[in-house]
C-alpha cells in the first residue's frame, strides 16, 4: 500500500505542481492517474521513488515513511518505465534487462539468464537480447522497458505514460499485455496518463486529476462512468459528449448499443460471467 | 623546392640521430614534454570538466575562465615563467598546461552535455548511485567529445612545444631555433617538418581512437538511421 498525506510540492520556480494531496494506494491494484498535461501526474509518480522531493506531507509505502530510506535503494525496489523507454543506448537488451540485478550485486550470469526469462515474460523474442535499443522498434523498447522494470522483482511499478509515444494499434497490444501480466503478477501499479481511455482500460482505481494534483474524483472506472462527481469529470471522461452516453436502439436484425451521436458502440450480451471478466466488459462498454 | 629536398636529405642524414643533439633525443624530449604538460592539464581539466557536465552547474565560469586563459600568448608566458623560474623545462611544461586546459574542459563538459538528460534521469531512477551513473553513463557516451578534446589539445601542444627550445628546453625546436640563430635554413625546415610529421601521427591515432570509442550501441543506431537513407550514404559513412 501507498500512502500519500497532505503532500505539497513546490519547485524553486514557484510552481505549486501538487497541493495538499491525499490518496491511499491499494496494493496489487493498478491505481490509474490521469489528467490534462501538467496536472502534475508525473511529479506524483516521482515522489513515490524520491525522485522529487517532497515539500512538505509525507509518503509512506506498507507504513514506511519513504523520507526515512535511502533513495538509491528505495528506486532499485521500485520497477520505473517511462515514456521514452529510458533504456541505456550503450547498453544491449539484455544488459539493459539485467541493469538493476547487477547493480544489486547479482552475478551477472544469473541475471542474465532472469533477463532472458522475463523477455519471454513481456512478449520479446529472446534473440533480440544482444541488439541494442537503436535497433528495435518503439513498441519492442517499451516492451524492454517493462522487462527491465519488472527484473528486480519489484513490489511496486511505477509507469509514466509508458505506451504514450507508439502507434495506436501496438498501444493496444502493449495495453492488453499489461493487463495480462498484471493479472500473473500481482503487483502494486502506479500508471500515468493523458488518455482516459488508457484510464478506464487499465485501472482498478482511477484518479482525475485537475490542475495542481487537485483530485476531481477517485473510483473504479464503473463508479466514475456512473457517477461522474463533477461537471469537469463527465466533460473530462467524455460523457457530456455523449461518448460514454450508450442507450439501446433496436434494429430489424438484433439490439445495438449507440453513442450520444447515434454511432454504432457495440452490442449487448447477456449472461456474460462479469467477475471473470470485469476489465474486458469495461472495457467493452467503454469503448 | 630546393630547400624542402634538402632538409627531407637533412632528416634522413644517419649523422643527425645520434648524439644529444640529435634527432632521437630531441624527439624524445618533445615527446616528453607534451605528454608531461598533457597529462598534468587532463589531471586538471577532465575532472572539473565532469564535475561540471555531471551537475550543470560551473559552466559559465569554466567559459570565462577558458577563453581568458586562449588569450594569453604562450610565448609570453614562457618568457615570464623563465624569469621568474629559470630556465629550462619547467617552464615551458606549465605554459603548455596552460594551452591544453581550454580544449579539455570543453571536450570533458560538452561530453557530458551532449547527452541526452533523459538518459541520466533514467539511470538515477533505475537506481545508480551519482558514481554509477558518471562511471556506467556518462562516461562512455561522453567518451568519443573528450577524446575529441584531448585530440585538439594534443595538436596545439605538440605544435606549440617547439617553443621550449627557446629557453633551453629541449624538443624538436631545437633545430629551428638552433638553425635560425645560426641561419641554418635547412635544419630549421627539417626541424618544422619533424614537428609536422609528429602532430600528423598523432592526428592520425586520435582520429582512429576517436571513432573507436563511440559505444557499439550509439555506433549501431547511427548505421541504421543511415541505411535507412539511400545506400550511397551508408556507403559514405564508412
Ligand atoms: N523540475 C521542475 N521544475 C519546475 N517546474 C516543474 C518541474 N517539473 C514539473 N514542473 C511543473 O509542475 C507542473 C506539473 O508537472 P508534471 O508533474 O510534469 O505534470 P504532468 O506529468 O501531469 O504533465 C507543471 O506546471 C510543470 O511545469
Ligand atoms: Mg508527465
Amino acid at each position: 500500500m501507498i500512502e500519500f498525506r497532505s503532500v505539497t510540492k513546490r519547485f524553486p520556480g514557484g510552481t505549486v505542481a501538487v497541493d495538499d494531496f491525499n490518496l491511499v494506494l491499494p496494493s496489487r491494484k493498478t491505481t490509474v492517474l490521469v489528467g490534462s498535461s501538467g496536472s502534475g501526474k508525473t511529479t506524483l509518480l516521482r515522489m513515490i521513488n524520491r525522485m522529487v522531493d517532497l515539500t512538505s506531507g509525507t509518503i509512506e509505502i506498507d507504513g514506511e515513511d519513504t523520507s526515512a530510506l535511502e533513495p538509491v535503494a528505495l528506486r532499485r525496489r521500485i520497477g520505473y518505465v517511462m515514456q521514452n523507454s529510458g533504456l541505456l543506448p550503450h547498453f544491449t537488451v539484455i544488459e539493459n534487462v539485467a541493469t538493476v540485478p547487477v547493480l544489486n550485486g547479482v552475478p551477472r550470469k544469473r541475471a542474465f539468464s532472469d533477463a532472458l526469462a522475463l523477455l519471454d515474460t513481456v512478449g520479446l523474442e529472446r534473440s533480440l537480447a544482444d541488439r541494442y535499443p537503436s535497433q528495435l522498434s518503439g513498441g519492442q523498447q517499451q516492451r524492454v522497458g517493462v522487462a527491465r522494470g519488472l527484473a528486480a522483482d519489484p513490489n511496486i511499478l511505477l509507469m509514466d505514460e509508458p505506451f504514450g509515444a507508439v502507434d495506436p494499434i501496438v498501444r493496444d497490444e502493449l495495453q492488453q499485455e499489461l493487463i495480462r501480466l498484471q493479472r500473473e503478477l500481482d503487483k502494486t501499479v502506479v500508471f500515468v496518463t493523458h488518455d482516459i481511455d488508457e484510464a478506464f482500460l487499465i485501472g482498478d482505481q482511477v484518479v482525475i486529476l485537475e490542475q495542481g494534483g487537485r483530485i476531481a474524483q477517485v473510483g473504479s472506472p464503473s463508479e466514475i462512468m456512473a457517477d461522474p462527481a463533477s461537471d469537469f469529470v463527465s466533460s473530462f471522461i467524455g460523457a457530456d459528449r455523449g461518448k460514454r452516453a450508450l442507450s439501446i436502439r433496436h434494429t430489424e436484425r438484433g439490439a445495438v448499443l449507440v453513442d450520444g451521436f447515434g454511432r454504432a458502440a457495440g452490442v449487448l450480451v447477456e449472461g456474460v460471467a462479469v467477475a471473470s471478466v470485469a476489465v474486458e466488459s469495461e472495457e467493452s462498454t467503454s469503448s | 623546392m630546393n630547400l624542402i629536398v634538402d632538409a627531407i636529405a637533412w632528416i634522413l642524414d644517419p649523422a643527425h640521430y645520434g648524439g644529444p643533439n640529435g634527432i632521437g633525443v630531441r624527439l624524445i624530449e618533445h615527446l616528453w614534454i607534451s605528454v608531461v604538460s598533457l597529462v598534468i592539464a587532463g589531471a586538471i581539466a577532465i575532472p572539473a570538466g565532469f564535475l561540471i557536465g555531471h551537475t550543470g552547474t560551473g559552466r559559465a565560469a569554466a567559459v570565462l575562465v577558458s577563453g581568458g586563459v586562449r588569450a594569453l600568448p604562450t610565448l609570453g608566458l614562457i618568457s615570464i615563467l623563465g624569469l621568474s623560474i629559470g630556465i629550462g623545462v619547467q617552464a615551458p611544461i606549465i605554459a603548455f598546461v596552460v594551452l591544453a586546459i581550454p580544449s579539455m574542459l570543453a571536450g570533458a563538459y560538452a561530453g557530458f552535455e551532449a547527452i541526452d538528460r533523459r538518459i541520466v534521469d533514467s539511470a538515477r531512477s533505475v537506481g545508480m548511485t551519482e558514481w554509477q551513473i558518471v562511471g556506467r553513463v556518462e562516461l562512455p557516451l561522453g567518451l568519443p567529445l573528450l577524446i575529441g578534446g584531448i585530440r585538439s589539445a594534443t595538436l596545439q601542444v605538440i605544435a606549440t612545444a617547439t617553443l621550449a627550445a627557446y629557453i633551453s628546453g629541449g624538443g624538436l625546436g631545437s633545430f629551428i631555433f638552433l638553425g635560425l640563430r645560426t641561419n641554418d635554413y635547412t635544419q630549421m625546415l627539417a626541424g618544422s617538418i619533424l614537428v609536422i610529421a609528429l602532430a600528423i601521427a598523432f592526428e592520425g591515432a586520435f582520429s582512429a581512437l576517436q571513432r573507436l570509442v563511440v559505444p557499439a550501441g550509439v555506433r549501431a543506431g547511427q548505421r541504421t538511421k543511415v541505411r535507412s537513407g539511400s545506400p550511397r550514404s551508408a556507403a559514405e559513412a564508412e
